[in-house]
Protein backbone atom coordinates (compact mmCIF):
# COMPACT_ATOMS: atom_id res chain seq x y z
CA UNK A 1 0.00 0.00 0.00
CA UNK A 2 2.73 2.11 -0.58
CA UNK A 3 2.26 5.75 -1.71
CA UNK A 4 3.73 4.56 -5.19
CA UNK A 5 1.17 1.98 -6.17
CA UNK A 6 -1.57 4.39 -4.62
CA UNK A 7 -0.39 7.16 -7.03
CA UNK A 8 -0.25 4.56 -9.93
CA UNK A 9 -3.64 3.17 -9.66
CA UNK A 10 -4.88 7.13 -9.25
CA UNK A 11 -5.32 7.58 -13.27
CA UNK A 12 -7.84 4.00 -13.43
CA UNK A 13 -9.73 4.54 -10.36
CA UNK A 14 -10.52 8.64 -11.42
CA UNK A 15 -11.30 7.08 -14.71
CA UNK A 16 -13.55 3.95 -13.25
CA UNK A 17 -15.36 6.61 -10.74
CA UNK A 18 -16.18 8.95 -13.18
CA UNK A 19 -17.50 6.03 -15.91
CA UNK A 20 -19.56 5.26 -12.75
CA UNK A 21 -20.97 8.84 -12.77
CA UNK A 22 -21.40 8.69 -16.13
CA UNK A 23 -23.74 5.07 -16.02
CA UNK A 24 -25.81 6.76 -13.78
CA UNK A 25 -26.29 10.51 -14.94
CA UNK A 26 -30.18 10.58 -14.51
CA UNK A 27 -30.07 9.70 -10.61
CA UNK A 28 -27.05 12.70 -10.77
CA UNK A 29 -29.29 14.76 -12.50
CA UNK A 30 -31.99 14.47 -9.94
CA UNK A 31 -29.87 14.88 -6.79
CA UNK A 32 -28.76 17.72 -8.49
CA UNK A 33 -32.20 19.15 -9.15
CA UNK A 34 -32.77 17.82 -5.44
CA UNK A 35 -30.72 20.68 -4.18
CA UNK A 36 -33.45 23.07 -3.63
CA UNK A 37 -32.51 24.94 -0.03
CA UNK A 38 -30.23 27.04 -1.75
CA UNK A 39 -33.04 28.57 -4.00
CA UNK A 40 -35.83 28.12 -1.60
CA UNK A 41 -33.76 30.59 0.58
CA UNK A 42 -32.90 33.05 -2.04
CA UNK A 43 -36.33 33.22 -2.61
CA UNK A 44 -37.09 34.12 0.99
CA UNK A 45 -34.06 36.21 1.38
CA UNK A 46 -34.60 38.22 -1.70
CA UNK A 47 -38.16 38.68 -0.75
CA UNK A 48 -36.55 39.95 2.96
CA UNK A 49 -34.33 42.57 1.27
CA UNK A 50 -37.29 43.69 -1.26
CA UNK A 51 -37.98 46.28 2.42
CA UNK A 52 -34.36 47.21 1.76
CA UNK A 53 -31.07 45.99 1.96
CA UNK A 54 -30.11 43.53 5.31
CA UNK A 55 -26.69 44.21 6.66
CA UNK A 56 -24.74 44.51 3.31
CA UNK A 57 -27.07 42.20 1.50
CA UNK A 58 -29.37 43.83 -1.03
CA UNK A 59 -31.24 42.00 -3.59
CA UNK A 60 -28.27 41.35 -5.92
CA UNK A 61 -26.06 40.30 -3.08
CA UNK A 62 -28.74 37.91 -2.02
CA UNK A 63 -28.48 36.78 -5.45
CA UNK A 64 -24.81 36.30 -5.68
CA UNK A 65 -24.69 34.00 -2.12
CA UNK A 66 -27.42 31.43 -2.36
CA UNK A 67 -25.82 30.74 -6.04
CA UNK A 68 -22.65 30.49 -5.24
CA UNK A 69 -24.06 28.24 -1.98
CA UNK A 70 -25.63 25.87 -4.76
CA UNK A 71 -22.16 25.85 -6.66
CA UNK A 72 -19.98 25.37 -3.48
CA UNK A 73 -22.67 22.96 -1.88
CA UNK A 74 -22.22 20.56 -5.56
CA UNK A 75 -18.20 20.75 -5.37
CA UNK A 76 -17.76 19.84 -1.40
CA UNK A 77 -21.24 17.31 -1.47
CA UNK A 78 -19.91 13.86 -0.70
CA UNK A 79 -22.03 10.63 0.23
CA UNK A 80 -19.08 8.44 1.08
CA UNK A 81 -20.31 7.22 4.21
CA UNK A 82 -23.71 6.12 3.26
CA UNK A 83 -21.43 3.49 1.14
CA UNK A 84 -19.03 2.70 4.04
CA UNK A 85 -21.88 2.13 6.35
CA UNK A 86 -23.62 -0.11 3.54
CA UNK A 87 -20.31 -2.05 2.79
CA UNK A 88 -19.22 -2.18 6.61
CA UNK A 89 -22.53 -3.98 7.24
CA UNK A 90 -23.03 -6.57 4.54
CA UNK A 91 -19.26 -7.20 4.93
CA UNK A 92 -18.33 -6.50 0.86
CA UNK A 93 -15.47 -4.02 2.75
CA UNK A 94 -13.26 -7.40 3.06
CA UNK A 95 -13.38 -7.14 -0.93
CA UNK A 96 -11.83 -3.42 -0.58
CA UNK A 97 -9.22 -4.58 1.92
CA UNK A 98 -7.82 -7.08 0.08
CA UNK A 99 -6.90 -4.71 -2.97
CA UNK A 100 -3.69 -3.02 -2.37
CA UNK A 101 -4.74 0.40 -1.96
CA UNK A 102 -6.14 1.87 1.32
CA UNK A 103 -10.05 1.49 1.16
CA UNK A 104 -10.30 5.44 2.14
CA UNK A 105 -8.13 6.27 -0.93
CA UNK A 106 -10.14 4.21 -3.04
CA UNK A 107 -13.32 5.99 -1.46
CA UNK A 108 -11.53 9.81 -1.52
CA UNK A 109 -10.97 8.83 -5.22
CA UNK A 110 -14.24 7.63 -6.22
CA UNK A 111 -15.92 10.76 -5.33
CA UNK A 112 -13.57 13.46 -6.59
CA UNK A 113 -14.20 11.62 -9.73
CA UNK A 114 -17.78 12.92 -9.89
CA UNK A 115 -16.69 16.56 -10.03
CA UNK A 116 -16.49 16.97 -13.68
CA UNK A 117 -19.99 15.70 -14.16
CA UNK A 118 -20.81 18.62 -11.14
CA UNK A 119 -19.10 20.98 -12.98
CA UNK A 120 -21.42 20.56 -15.82
CA UNK A 121 -24.18 21.27 -13.73
CA UNK A 122 -22.14 24.42 -11.58
CA UNK A 123 -21.16 26.34 -14.66
CA UNK A 124 -24.55 27.33 -15.80
CA UNK A 125 -25.28 28.89 -12.28
CA UNK A 126 -21.88 30.41 -11.50
CA UNK A 127 -22.75 31.81 -15.27
CA UNK A 128 -26.32 32.54 -13.96
CA UNK A 129 -24.74 34.70 -11.14
CA UNK A 130 -22.38 36.99 -13.26
CA UNK A 131 -26.12 37.58 -15.91
CA UNK A 132 -28.02 38.60 -13.19
CA UNK A 133 -26.02 40.55 -10.64
CA UNK A 134 -23.27 41.36 -13.23
CA UNK A 135 -19.59 41.56 -12.15
CA UNK A 136 -20.17 43.44 -8.97
CA UNK A 137 -21.57 39.92 -7.07
CA UNK A 138 -18.58 38.32 -6.92
CA UNK A 139 -14.91 39.54 -6.21
CA UNK A 140 -12.26 40.48 -8.86
CA UNK A 141 -9.41 39.96 -6.41
CA UNK A 142 -7.24 37.03 -8.25
CA UNK A 143 -5.66 36.58 -5.38
CA UNK A 144 -8.97 35.97 -3.82
CA UNK A 145 -9.58 33.91 -6.36
CA UNK A 146 -7.15 31.71 -5.57
CA UNK A 147 -7.42 31.51 -2.06
CA UNK A 148 -11.05 30.94 -2.87
CA UNK A 149 -9.81 27.99 -4.97
CA UNK A 150 -7.56 26.77 -1.27
CA UNK A 151 -10.91 26.84 0.26
CA UNK A 152 -12.96 24.84 -2.00
CA UNK A 153 -9.90 22.25 -1.36
CA UNK A 154 -10.34 22.51 1.86
CA UNK A 155 -14.16 22.21 2.05
CA UNK A 156 -14.01 19.42 -0.10
CA UNK A 157 -11.31 17.51 2.19
CA UNK A 158 -13.14 18.56 5.23
CA UNK A 159 -16.45 17.01 4.25
CA UNK A 160 -14.85 13.91 3.07
CA UNK A 161 -13.24 13.91 6.17
CA UNK A 162 -16.60 13.44 8.20
CA UNK A 163 -17.66 11.42 5.70
CA UNK A 164 -14.75 8.71 6.61
CA UNK A 165 -15.64 9.49 10.74
CA UNK A 166 -19.11 9.04 10.59
CA UNK A 167 -18.18 5.83 8.35
CA UNK A 168 -15.40 4.45 10.68
CA UNK A 169 -18.36 4.92 13.56
CA UNK A 170 -20.21 2.05 11.63
CA UNK A 171 -17.50 -0.34 13.13
CA UNK A 172 -18.78 0.74 16.65
CA UNK A 173 -22.27 1.62 16.28
CA UNK A 174 -25.21 0.32 14.43
CA UNK A 175 -27.11 4.26 14.30
CA UNK A 176 -24.50 6.06 12.51
CA UNK A 177 -26.34 6.96 9.90
CA UNK A 178 -28.17 9.31 12.77
CA UNK A 179 -24.85 10.80 13.58
CA UNK A 180 -24.90 12.15 9.86
CA UNK A 181 -28.58 13.21 10.47
CA UNK A 182 -27.43 14.87 13.38
CA UNK A 183 -24.13 16.22 11.98
CA UNK A 184 -26.50 17.73 9.37
CA UNK A 185 -28.31 19.62 11.12
CA UNK A 186 -25.69 21.66 12.32
CA UNK A 187 -24.18 22.01 8.84
CA UNK A 188 -27.19 23.23 7.28
CA UNK A 189 -27.76 25.67 10.37
CA UNK A 190 -24.20 27.25 11.18
CA UNK A 191 -22.42 26.85 7.78
CA UNK A 192 -24.14 29.71 6.30
CA UNK A 193 -26.05 27.60 3.52
CA UNK A 194 -29.71 28.66 5.25
CA UNK A 195 -28.44 31.97 6.56
CA UNK A 196 -25.36 33.81 5.57
CA UNK A 197 -23.30 33.66 8.82
CA UNK A 198 -22.70 37.43 9.31
CA UNK A 199 -26.57 37.60 9.45
CA UNK A 200 -26.42 35.47 12.86
CA UNK A 201 -26.50 37.81 15.89
CA UNK A 202 -22.44 38.60 17.42
CA UNK A 203 -23.41 36.18 20.00
CA UNK A 204 -24.15 33.46 17.96
CA UNK A 205 -20.99 34.07 15.05
CA UNK A 206 -18.59 34.08 17.81
CA UNK A 207 -19.69 30.26 18.25
CA UNK A 208 -20.10 29.77 14.89
CA UNK A 209 -16.18 30.65 14.48
CA UNK A 210 -14.43 28.27 16.48
CA UNK A 211 -17.24 25.60 14.65
CA UNK A 212 -15.81 23.71 11.74
CA UNK A 213 -18.99 24.15 9.93
CA UNK A 214 -18.97 27.33 8.44
CA UNK A 215 -15.68 26.12 6.75
CA UNK A 216 -17.23 23.45 5.02
CA UNK A 217 -19.53 25.99 2.89
CA UNK A 218 -19.79 29.01 4.26
CA UNK A 219 -15.76 30.52 3.75
CA UNK A 220 -16.02 29.58 -0.13
CA UNK A 221 -18.88 31.17 -0.26
CA UNK A 222 -17.70 34.31 1.26
CA UNK A 223 -14.61 34.42 -0.12
CA UNK A 224 -16.23 33.97 -3.77
CA UNK A 225 -18.67 36.79 -2.97
CA UNK A 226 -16.07 38.89 -1.76
CA UNK A 227 -17.31 39.11 2.00
CA UNK A 228 -13.37 39.16 2.97
CA UNK A 229 -10.53 41.23 2.31
CA UNK A 230 -6.71 39.68 1.99
CA UNK A 231 -5.78 39.27 5.82
CA UNK A 232 -8.89 38.02 6.76
CA UNK A 233 -9.13 35.36 4.05
CA UNK A 234 -5.84 34.16 5.74
CA UNK A 235 -6.62 33.69 9.44
CA UNK A 236 -9.65 32.07 8.02
CA UNK A 237 -8.10 29.70 5.62
CA UNK A 238 -5.59 28.89 8.29
CA UNK A 239 -8.77 28.03 10.63
CA UNK A 240 -9.80 25.89 7.86
CA UNK A 241 -7.17 23.92 7.72
CA UNK A 242 -6.47 23.58 11.14
CA UNK A 243 -9.99 21.74 11.06
CA UNK A 244 -9.30 19.97 7.99
CA UNK A 245 -5.94 18.63 10.64
CA UNK A 246 -8.17 17.56 13.36
CA UNK A 247 -10.54 15.68 11.21
CA UNK A 248 -7.69 14.02 9.40
CA UNK A 249 -6.37 12.71 13.24
CA UNK A 250 -9.79 11.37 13.96
CA UNK A 251 -10.01 9.59 10.78
CA UNK A 252 -6.96 7.79 10.83
CA UNK A 253 -7.72 7.12 14.76
CA UNK A 254 -11.48 5.77 14.17
CA UNK A 255 -10.58 4.17 10.78
CA UNK A 256 -7.30 2.00 13.16
CA UNK A 257 -9.79 1.26 16.02
CA UNK A 258 -12.55 0.70 14.05
CA UNK A 259 -11.15 -1.96 11.20
CA UNK A 260 -9.82 -4.07 14.31
CA UNK A 261 -13.91 -4.89 15.14
CA UNK A 262 -14.25 -5.40 11.34
CA UNK A 263 -15.74 -8.81 11.02
CA UNK A 264 -17.21 -9.95 7.25
CA UNK A 265 -19.12 -13.07 6.98
CA UNK A 266 -17.40 -15.23 4.24
CA UNK A 267 -20.22 -16.78 1.82
CA UNK B 1 -65.99 -1.58 7.04
CA UNK B 2 -63.82 -4.53 6.57
CA UNK B 3 -61.13 -1.58 5.41
CA UNK B 4 -61.24 0.14 8.51
CA UNK B 5 -60.21 -3.38 10.23
CA UNK B 6 -57.67 -3.82 7.17
CA UNK B 7 -56.22 -0.78 8.14
CA UNK B 8 -55.92 -0.93 11.94
CA UNK B 9 -54.41 -4.22 11.58
CA UNK B 10 -51.89 -2.85 9.04
CA UNK B 11 -51.03 0.27 11.68
CA UNK B 12 -50.49 -2.29 14.37
CA UNK B 13 -48.20 -4.01 11.85
CA UNK B 14 -46.15 -1.11 11.67
CA UNK B 15 -46.26 -0.46 15.11
CA UNK B 16 -44.67 -3.40 16.61
CA UNK B 17 -42.22 -3.43 13.58
CA UNK B 18 -41.49 0.27 14.51
CA UNK B 19 -41.04 -0.63 18.50
CA UNK B 20 -39.38 -3.72 18.08
CA UNK B 21 -36.14 -1.45 17.78
CA UNK B 22 -36.71 1.45 20.88
CA UNK B 23 -33.94 2.57 20.39
CA UNK B 24 -34.16 3.42 16.54
CA UNK B 25 -37.25 5.00 17.75
CA UNK B 26 -36.01 7.27 20.32
CA UNK B 27 -33.16 8.32 18.11
CA UNK B 28 -35.40 8.90 15.35
CA UNK B 29 -37.56 10.86 17.12
CA UNK B 30 -34.90 12.82 18.29
CA UNK B 31 -33.16 13.26 15.34
CA UNK B 32 -36.57 15.09 13.85
CA UNK B 33 -37.08 17.07 16.65
CA UNK B 34 -33.81 18.59 15.59
CA UNK B 35 -34.62 19.18 12.21
CA UNK B 36 -37.38 21.39 13.16
CA UNK B 37 -34.44 23.39 14.55
CA UNK B 38 -33.18 24.14 10.98
CA UNK B 39 -36.63 25.06 9.88
CA UNK B 40 -36.82 27.27 12.61
CA UNK B 41 -33.73 28.97 12.68
CA UNK B 42 -33.63 31.30 9.44
CA UNK B 43 -38.01 32.07 10.23
CA UNK B 44 -35.62 33.52 14.01
CA UNK B 45 -33.04 35.28 12.21
CA UNK B 46 -35.41 36.78 9.23
CA UNK B 47 -37.74 38.68 11.88
CA UNK B 48 -35.23 39.26 13.93
CA UNK B 49 -34.72 41.96 10.93
CA UNK B 50 -38.67 42.95 9.64
CA UNK B 51 -41.70 42.30 11.34
CA UNK B 52 -43.26 41.36 8.21
CA UNK B 53 -42.09 39.51 4.90
CA UNK B 54 -43.92 39.43 1.70
CA UNK B 55 -47.15 40.52 4.48
CA UNK B 56 -46.82 37.55 7.06
CA UNK B 57 -46.15 38.36 10.43
CA UNK B 58 -43.80 36.18 12.78
CA UNK B 59 -46.94 34.46 14.41
CA UNK B 60 -48.51 34.08 10.97
CA UNK B 61 -45.43 32.53 9.12
CA UNK B 62 -45.18 30.16 12.25
CA UNK B 63 -48.94 29.21 11.16
CA UNK B 64 -47.69 28.17 7.53
CA UNK B 65 -44.64 26.28 9.74
CA UNK B 66 -46.80 24.69 11.78
CA UNK B 67 -49.23 23.20 8.77
CA UNK B 68 -45.43 22.55 6.81
CA UNK B 69 -44.51 20.09 10.20
CA UNK B 70 -47.38 18.54 10.31
CA UNK B 71 -47.87 17.02 6.76
CA UNK B 72 -44.07 16.58 6.79
CA UNK B 73 -45.20 13.87 9.40
CA UNK B 74 -47.89 13.03 7.27
CA UNK B 75 -45.76 12.85 4.18
CA UNK B 76 -42.73 10.90 5.61
CA UNK B 77 -44.92 8.91 8.22
CA UNK B 78 -47.75 7.91 6.60
CA UNK B 79 -47.21 7.67 2.85
CA UNK B 80 -43.57 7.73 1.90
CA UNK B 81 -42.61 4.05 3.45
CA UNK B 82 -45.55 2.55 2.18
CA UNK B 83 -44.89 3.50 -1.53
CA UNK B 84 -40.96 3.14 -1.07
CA UNK B 85 -42.57 -0.42 -0.76
CA UNK B 86 -44.37 -0.55 -3.76
CA UNK B 87 -41.66 0.83 -5.86
CA UNK B 88 -39.66 -2.16 -4.34
CA UNK B 89 -42.59 -4.59 -4.62
CA UNK B 90 -42.78 -3.60 -8.52
CA UNK B 91 -38.69 -3.82 -8.85
CA UNK B 92 -38.23 -7.45 -7.19
CA UNK B 93 -41.59 -8.66 -9.32
CA UNK B 94 -43.45 -8.81 -5.83
CA UNK B 95 -46.33 -7.35 -6.18
CA UNK B 96 -48.02 -10.06 -7.64
CA UNK B 97 -48.87 -11.57 -3.45
CA UNK B 98 -49.99 -8.23 -2.96
CA UNK B 99 -52.42 -8.17 -6.09
CA UNK B 100 -53.60 -11.90 -5.08
CA UNK B 101 -54.80 -10.49 -1.97
CA UNK B 102 -58.23 -10.26 -1.89
CA UNK B 103 -58.78 -6.38 -0.92
CA UNK B 104 -58.05 -3.02 -3.52
CA UNK B 105 -54.64 -3.42 -4.27
CA UNK B 106 -54.28 0.53 -4.62
CA UNK B 107 -55.65 0.50 -0.25
CA UNK B 108 -53.03 -2.14 0.43
CA UNK B 109 -49.67 -0.67 -1.00
CA UNK B 110 -51.20 2.56 0.22
CA UNK B 111 -51.44 1.30 4.05
CA UNK B 112 -48.55 -1.16 3.98
CA UNK B 113 -46.27 0.67 6.34
CA UNK B 114 -46.61 3.36 8.59
CA UNK B 115 -43.45 4.93 10.64
CA UNK B 116 -44.80 5.64 14.15
CA UNK B 117 -42.41 7.90 15.43
CA UNK B 118 -43.07 10.60 12.78
CA UNK B 119 -46.14 10.75 15.10
CA UNK B 120 -44.00 13.50 16.88
CA UNK B 121 -43.97 15.88 14.17
CA UNK B 122 -47.87 16.31 15.43
CA UNK B 123 -46.96 17.37 18.51
CA UNK B 124 -44.14 19.54 17.70
CA UNK B 125 -46.91 21.47 14.89
CA UNK B 126 -49.38 21.90 17.88
CA UNK B 127 -46.35 23.57 19.68
CA UNK B 128 -45.64 26.15 17.07
CA UNK B 129 -49.40 26.44 16.30
CA UNK B 130 -49.41 27.65 20.02
CA UNK B 131 -46.77 30.09 19.91
CA UNK B 132 -47.45 31.13 16.76
CA UNK B 133 -51.34 32.14 18.13
CA UNK B 134 -49.60 33.33 21.22
CA UNK B 135 -47.60 35.84 19.35
CA UNK B 136 -50.94 37.03 17.18
CA UNK B 137 -52.25 37.76 20.22
CA UNK B 138 -55.79 35.95 19.27
CA UNK B 139 -57.11 32.39 19.26
CA UNK B 140 -59.17 30.92 15.91
CA UNK B 141 -62.93 30.77 16.11
CA UNK B 142 -63.99 27.53 15.95
CA UNK B 143 -65.29 28.01 12.24
CA UNK B 144 -61.67 28.77 11.03
CA UNK B 145 -60.35 25.54 13.15
CA UNK B 146 -63.17 23.53 11.17
CA UNK B 147 -62.49 25.35 7.76
CA UNK B 148 -58.54 24.47 8.26
CA UNK B 149 -59.96 20.83 8.90
CA UNK B 150 -61.46 20.50 5.95
CA UNK B 151 -58.68 22.18 3.83
CA UNK B 152 -56.23 20.28 5.59
CA UNK B 153 -57.90 17.13 4.55
CA UNK B 154 -57.82 18.57 0.42
CA UNK B 155 -54.10 18.80 1.34
CA UNK B 156 -53.76 15.26 2.36
CA UNK B 157 -55.60 13.87 -0.37
CA UNK B 158 -53.61 16.10 -2.93
CA UNK B 159 -50.58 14.95 -1.35
CA UNK B 160 -51.65 11.31 -1.43
CA UNK B 161 -52.55 12.15 -5.38
CA UNK B 162 -49.09 12.94 -6.61
CA UNK B 163 -47.59 10.25 -4.44
CA UNK B 164 -49.83 7.96 -6.45
CA UNK B 165 -49.06 9.43 -10.03
CA UNK B 166 -45.35 9.17 -8.59
CA UNK B 167 -45.64 5.66 -7.78
CA UNK B 168 -47.55 4.96 -11.31
CA UNK B 169 -44.81 6.03 -13.17
CA UNK B 170 -42.18 2.93 -10.99
CA UNK B 171 -44.66 0.85 -14.03
CA UNK B 172 -42.43 2.28 -16.82
CA UNK B 173 -39.47 3.89 -15.47
CA UNK B 174 -38.25 1.58 -12.71
CA UNK B 175 -36.37 3.96 -10.58
CA UNK B 176 -38.41 6.24 -9.11
CA UNK B 177 -37.19 6.28 -5.44
CA UNK B 178 -34.69 9.10 -6.61
CA UNK B 179 -37.99 10.88 -7.78
CA UNK B 180 -39.23 10.69 -4.37
CA UNK B 181 -36.19 12.28 -3.21
CA UNK B 182 -37.06 14.79 -5.23
CA UNK B 183 -40.12 15.45 -4.13
CA UNK B 184 -39.29 15.63 -0.40
CA UNK B 185 -36.47 18.66 -1.53
CA UNK B 186 -39.53 20.37 -3.32
CA UNK B 187 -41.67 20.32 -0.69
CA UNK B 188 -39.22 21.91 1.79
CA UNK B 189 -40.27 25.35 -0.34
CA UNK B 190 -43.84 24.62 1.73
CA UNK B 191 -41.88 26.23 4.83
CA UNK B 192 -42.49 29.96 3.91
CA UNK B 193 -45.93 31.33 2.69
CA UNK B 194 -46.65 31.21 -0.74
CA UNK B 195 -46.35 35.11 -1.20
CA UNK B 196 -42.36 34.77 -0.49
CA UNK B 197 -42.05 33.23 -4.37
CA UNK B 198 -42.46 35.10 -7.51
CA UNK B 199 -42.87 34.51 -10.71
CA UNK B 200 -42.22 30.69 -12.47
CA UNK B 201 -41.95 29.22 -9.04
CA UNK B 202 -45.27 31.26 -7.60
CA UNK B 203 -47.34 30.04 -10.69
CA UNK B 204 -45.61 25.97 -10.05
CA UNK B 205 -45.93 25.72 -6.40
CA UNK B 206 -49.42 26.92 -6.74
CA UNK B 207 -50.54 24.86 -9.99
CA UNK B 208 -48.34 22.15 -10.43
CA UNK B 209 -47.41 21.14 -7.21
CA UNK B 210 -49.34 22.92 -4.89
CA UNK B 211 -47.91 23.71 -1.77
CA UNK B 212 -49.88 26.65 -1.04
CA UNK B 213 -52.54 24.24 -0.86
CA UNK B 214 -50.69 22.17 1.65
CA UNK B 215 -49.50 25.27 4.12
CA UNK B 216 -50.25 28.35 2.98
CA UNK B 217 -53.89 28.00 2.42
CA UNK B 218 -54.59 25.97 5.81
CA UNK B 219 -52.95 28.91 7.74
CA UNK B 220 -55.08 31.57 5.94
CA UNK B 221 -57.83 29.38 6.79
CA UNK B 222 -56.93 29.57 10.52
CA UNK B 223 -56.78 33.31 10.62
CA UNK B 224 -59.74 33.31 8.51
CA UNK B 225 -58.66 35.50 5.32
CA UNK B 226 -58.75 32.54 3.11
CA UNK B 227 -61.32 33.96 -0.22
CA UNK B 228 -64.05 31.84 -0.66
CA UNK B 229 -63.27 31.40 -4.55
CA UNK B 230 -59.71 29.95 -3.26
CA UNK B 231 -62.03 27.44 -0.67
CA UNK B 232 -63.90 26.06 -3.49
CA UNK B 233 -61.12 25.57 -6.34
CA UNK B 234 -58.83 24.22 -3.57
CA UNK B 235 -61.90 21.31 -3.13
CA UNK B 236 -62.39 20.64 -6.60
CA UNK B 237 -58.52 20.52 -7.36
CA UNK B 238 -57.91 17.91 -4.66
CA UNK B 239 -61.29 15.82 -5.97
CA UNK B 240 -60.26 15.78 -9.44
CA UNK B 241 -56.91 15.31 -8.39
CA UNK B 242 -57.45 12.27 -6.89
CA UNK B 243 -60.21 10.75 -9.32
CA UNK B 244 -57.80 11.23 -12.00
CA UNK B 245 -54.80 9.44 -9.73
CA UNK B 246 -56.83 6.92 -9.23
CA UNK B 247 -57.62 6.34 -12.52
CA UNK B 248 -54.07 6.27 -13.26
CA UNK B 249 -53.34 3.60 -11.26
CA UNK B 250 -55.66 1.29 -12.52
CA UNK B 251 -54.12 2.01 -16.21
CA UNK B 252 -50.62 1.38 -14.65
CA UNK B 253 -51.71 -1.98 -13.00
CA UNK B 254 -52.99 -2.94 -15.72
CA UNK B 255 -49.72 -2.87 -17.75
CA UNK B 256 -47.59 -5.11 -15.01
CA UNK B 257 -46.52 -7.55 -16.18
CA UNK B 258 -44.32 -8.75 -12.90
CA UNK B 259 -40.74 -9.41 -12.86
CA UNK B 260 -40.48 -13.40 -12.76
CA UNK B 261 -39.38 -15.76 -14.91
Amino acid sequence: MSVRTTLRASPTLLRVGFAGALAYRAEMIVWVLATTMPLVMLALWTAVANGGPVGRYGRPQFIAYFLATFVVRQLTGCWVFWEMTFEVRNGTLAMRLLRPIHPLWAYAFESVAVTPMRLVVCIPAALATLLIVGRTGVTHEPLLWFAWLVSIAGAWVLTLLVNFIVGSASFFVESSLKLMDLWLVFYFVLSGYLVPVDLFPASVRHVIDWLPFRFQIGLPVEIMTGAHGGRECLVLLARQWSWVLAALLATAATWRLGLKRFAAYGG
Amino acid sequence: MRYLRLLAIQVRASLLLGMQYRMDFLLDGLVEAFWMVTALVPLLVVFRMRNTIAGWSFGEALLVMGWFTFLEGVLEGAINPSLVTVVDHIRKGTLDFVLLKPADAQFLVSTARFQPWRGINVITAALIFAWGFHRIGRWPTLGAVGLAAAMTTAAISVLYSLWILTVSGAFYVVRVDNLTHLFSAIFDAGRWPISVFRGVARIIFTFVIPLALMTTYPAQALLGTLPLATRVATFAGAIVLFGAARAVWTASIARYTSAGG
